[in-house]
């Protein structure tokens, strides 16, 4: 297992790196959607098709999934002792993770007419 | 290697007495794992926000129905709770905050308030 106790020290950084990212989008959201309501459907889907909102919001997906990834590989290895099972958790994990970051993926870029 | 031998081997979770930090602590992993939960939920909403005006009135429907009125409540706790007790973390990784008294102080607080805004929407969820 020292190949994950290599991996150890990157996580750990990358967790706190994706969850400042993902605490200040989140935050700035809600402000944005208290101060300033959208008022309809066209102006919510033209303020998401702004390429540095579209892109930003990608990043929030993408870090959020890694820092997820991060937060259940400590709880599955935490919780889970019998090896083989440990190993098809993270393995069902992790794929379904990538999932869900190409889902939003897609949806975002998709906002604008391919 | 007697002492080894000695160590209880069962886990009763009633016979764990957690200090506040403790409780502060597991409950950020808990709501955690909830938000993980909910991350399909939020993207397919995103989507149907995006797809069309008919879809996103759809989903403020879907929104504001009972079912997500008995959900919302846990899930602004756990968004709330994750935040404030994950700023907490981070703040004594750069050192502030880590002498016991503080770090007390601050799983009371970041609990309280957590636990405060749960309340208020499950309050408004039910009255309202």
């Amino acid at each position: 297992m020292s190949g994950w106790r290599a991996h150890g020290m990157r996580a750990w950084l990358m967790q706190r790196l994706t969850a400042v990212y993902v605490a200040l989008f989140f935050v700035s959201m809600l402000l944005l959607f208290v101060l300033h309501p959208f008022a309809d459907y066209a102006s919510w889907r033209q303020f998401m098709s702004m390429p540095v909102v579209n892109i930003a919001t990608v990043f929030f997906f993408l870090g959020l999934i890694y820092h997820a990834w991060v937060g259940l590989r400590d709880v599955v290895i935490d919780y889970i002792s019998q090896f083989t099972l440990r190993m098809i958790t993270l393995m069902v994990v992790t794929l379904s993770l990538i999932a869900l970051g190409i889902w939003a993926f897609m949806v975002l870029v998709t906002v604008v007419a391919l | 290697m007697t002492i080894k031998t000695q160590r209880p081997r069962y886990l009763n979770l009633l016979k764990i007495r957690l200090p506040i930090t403790g409780v502060a602590s597991i409950l950020h992993r808990l709501s955690g794992v909830l938000l993980v939960v909910a991350i399909p939920f939020i993207i397919y909403g995103l989507a149907l926000s995006l797809r069309s005006a008919e879809d996103l009135a759809r989903l403020e429907i879907w929104i504001n129905s009972a079912w997500m009125r008995m959900v919302m409540p846990l899930w602004v706790w756990a968004i709330t709770h994750h935040l404030l007790t994950g700023i907490r973390f981070l703040l004594m990784d750069i050192g502030i905050g880590q002498g016991l008294a503080a770090a007390r102080l601050s799983a009371w607080w970041v609990s309280a308030i957590a636990g405060t805004v749960f309340l208020l929407v499950l309050f408004r969820g039910v009255v309202l």
